[in-house]
């Protein structure tokens, strides 16, 4: 009787408790949207990484092209017994193969640009709230400049300035995103700041930059990756927009944005293929991409966790 | 008031000084100035005449304050394809933009409204669980996409709407307007529902968190426990709690549909000002190019200040100076 007693007080000790990571995890896979969502993101990723190896022909190698395959409908077969399973657009290219390749360019783009705004922005909303006094208006004064036109608008300055083409798209976009990241992490970091183990670490007189990176870094970083899973989203969305108005990818290389571009011209013909898959494709990226971000922004919700 | 009206003033011109020197270096420094504004058909005589002309071969400031003083003159100099003064071939194209972003707003607001209002007064229900869910889809879809599939429905397949240009159009105040005519108000159509999608989506989402803060207040409980009609709760004490933040968004989104009306203008042939940017940025046609972003400056710092006023005749509440 006794000895049961003990082995049922000692169980629950034996057992580690689980870490914030796992919980976290378990808990953000909880929903089923943010499932499908993280799934469907999951199998983009891989399309894109291995396009090379799996898309039926290179599009942007023209030597692979024949123009006389162009503008194929649907599950048409090439003269050299290929199958178009989602048809070509006007040079001959495949537009699954398109697709696949413009899928790398669009990804690409749009974590380059989160990840560079997102450590931009942090480091300066940080040295804004640990500084304080000139500093901090310096850089929020320039944060609500920033942050009084919008992302397009910002965009196309950019381009305008430094002209067309794929880099100048992503410096734009990081030039256009910074500000967000550096308003949200100021906030928190003025919360943090006040905390006992910063005021710890100030009596242990550690350097400044110690404090910046090792203390306070880690404990704004929750909401950065909210925001910078949804600019990924944000900045795919806008690479398409800028690329479509003819600003972006050239036509030699096209991305997502650039092959529905290129099929806008056919659709009043009533060839909608040229735009409408890559369209779905971008679309599948955005939303799943959106579903993830929706339930992180759930899950690290501090005053979700209880 | 008034203190903090002119200060406020003050800052908007701030606002605006700082983004003609971010737009000079940008254009006269990281750009080069002789291919900006310089045909690059050009022959090395007429070359030099034009350096000259513009003064590029001035100190750096003294450039800075000749633009100011052009600036201040609505001098941006002609543009290279019209052969025309810039901002006049700007100014003649905002009314078409104008039109189009202030159709959009207001279906967004019709829609977007009462849907919202629906969504969140009847959360659990099957249809707000639907309206939520399309919401989301009208933040995700790209704009340009949708443009591209309402013209595959609604002009190739079912041949029921126009796809580009205003249509015919009607004087009215000096200046030539489409939704006048029954031609140009079909024309008008497409774009405008177009460029409404998102905001629609905005309002809807806005107004539903509205209601959902509203509802649990006393303010309503204490209505509710006095007899007051349903239908006068929610027109009156609902409602009109919920105006200080769709205002707002309304206010801010009317100068970000402006910007975005550049990709609806572009799918739908409308021949406004988000049309002549991308053509002049394609055809390098920098002197309009410079006169689309500081007239676009002007405007949202116009529109930030016009917003900041509203706050504090709408809500006492807020003082302008409290942010300093």
């Amino acid at each position: 009787m006794s000895e049961s007693n003990v082995q049922d007080q000692t169980v629950p000790a034996a057992t580690p408790e689980p870490g914030r990571l796992t919980k976290g995890v378990s808990e953000f896979f909880k929903s089923p949207a943010a499932v499908i969502g993280f799934g469907t993101l999951i199998v983009i990723c891989g399309l894109a990484v291995f396009a090379p190896w799996i898309s039926p022909q290179n599009p942007y190698d023209l030597m692979q092209l024949d123009i006389m395959d162009g503008r194929l409908a649907p599950g048409s077969e090439s003269m050299t017994g290929m199958v178009y399973y989602l048809g070509t657009d006007s040079q001959g290219r495949d537009i699954l193969s398109g697709m696949l390749y413009g899928l790398r360019t669009s990804l690409m783009v749009g974590v380059l640009s989160a990840f560079a705004a997102a450590i931009i922005g942090t480091t300066a909303g940080l040295f804004a709230a640990y500084m304080g006094r000139r500093t901090e208006t310096v850089i929020m004064r320039l944060v609500d400049l920033q942050l009084s036109f919008p992302t397009i608008l910002m965009a196309l300055m950019m381009l305008a300035i430094l002209g067309k083409g794929v880099i100048n798209v992503v410096i734009a976009l990081i030039i256009a995103e910074w500000a967000t990241y550096a308003r949200t992490v100021r906030s928190t970091a003025l919360v943090e700041r006040e905390k006992e183990y910063v005021e710890a670490a100030r009596m242990l007189r550690l350097p400044g930059w110690r404090i910046l990176f090792k203390h306070l870094l880690p404990n704004c970083l929750a909401p950065v990756i909210v925001i910078a899973t949804m600019q990924v989203a944000r900045a795919i969305g806008l690479e398409a927009t800028l690329s479509f108005l003819g600003l972006g990818a050239s036509v030699t290389e096209p991305s997502l944005g650039m092959l529905i571009s290129t099929g806008y011209q056919y659709l009043l013909t009533g060839l909608y293929w040229i735009s409408f898959f890559p369209g779905i494709a971008l679309l599948v990226t955005i939303v799943s991409i959106n579903l993830v971000g929706d339930r992180l922004r759930d899950v690290l919700n501090p005053r979700n966790a209880s | 008031m008034v203190t903090s009206i002119i200060r406020r003033l003050i800052q908007a011109l701030f606002v605006i000084l700082a983004m003609t020197i971010i737009v000079f270096i940008g254009v006269n420094v990281i750009g080069n100035p002789v291919d900006i504004l310089i045909n690059p058909d050009a022959n090395q005589a007429e070359r030099a005449r034009v350096i000259a002309h513009y003064g590029l071969d001035q100190p750096i400031w003294k450039q800075y304050l000749m633009f100011l003083q052009g600036l201040l003159h609505g001098d941006f100099g002609d543009s290279f394809v019209y052969g025309r003064p810039a901002l006049g071939l700007i100014l003649e194209r905002m009314p078409a933009t104008l039109e189009l972003a202030i159709t959009a707003l207001g279906i967004a607001l019709v829609v977007g409204l009462p849907l919202g209002l629906y969504a969140g007064l009847y959360p659990k229900r099957v249809s707000s669980k639907l309206i939520m869910s399309a919401s989301i889809l009208g933040f995700s879809l790209p704009t340009f996409w949708v443009g591209l599939m309402l013209i595959m429905v609604f002009s190739v397949e079912l041949g029921w709407l126009p796809t580009n240009g205003r249509g015919p159009t009607m004087e009215l105040l000096g200046t030539q307007w489409s939704f006048l005519t029954g031609e140009g108000l079909r024309h008008l159509l497409l774009p405008a529902f177009n460029l409404a999608l998102f905001k629609t989506s905005l309002i809807l989402r806005l107004t539903r968190a509205g209601v959902q803060e509203v509802l649990p207040q006393d303010y309503i409980k204490f209505a509710r426990a006095k007899g007051v009609r349903e239908g006068r709760i929610i027109g009156v004490h609902v409602l009109k709690n919920l105006m200080i933040p769709v205002v707002t968004i309304i206010g801010l989104e009317f100068g970000s549909l402006i910007a975005f009306s550049v990709v609806t203008e572009s799918i739908f042939a409308w021949p406004g000002m988000g049309k002549l940017i991308i053509d002049s940025i394609n055809l390098l046609d920098r002197p309009v190019i410079v006169a689309y972003l500081m007239m676009m400056v002007v405007l949202f710092v116009v529109l930030n200040f016009i917003i900041d006023i509203c706050y504090t005749i709408l809500d006492p509440r807020v003082r302008l100076d409290a942010k300093a």
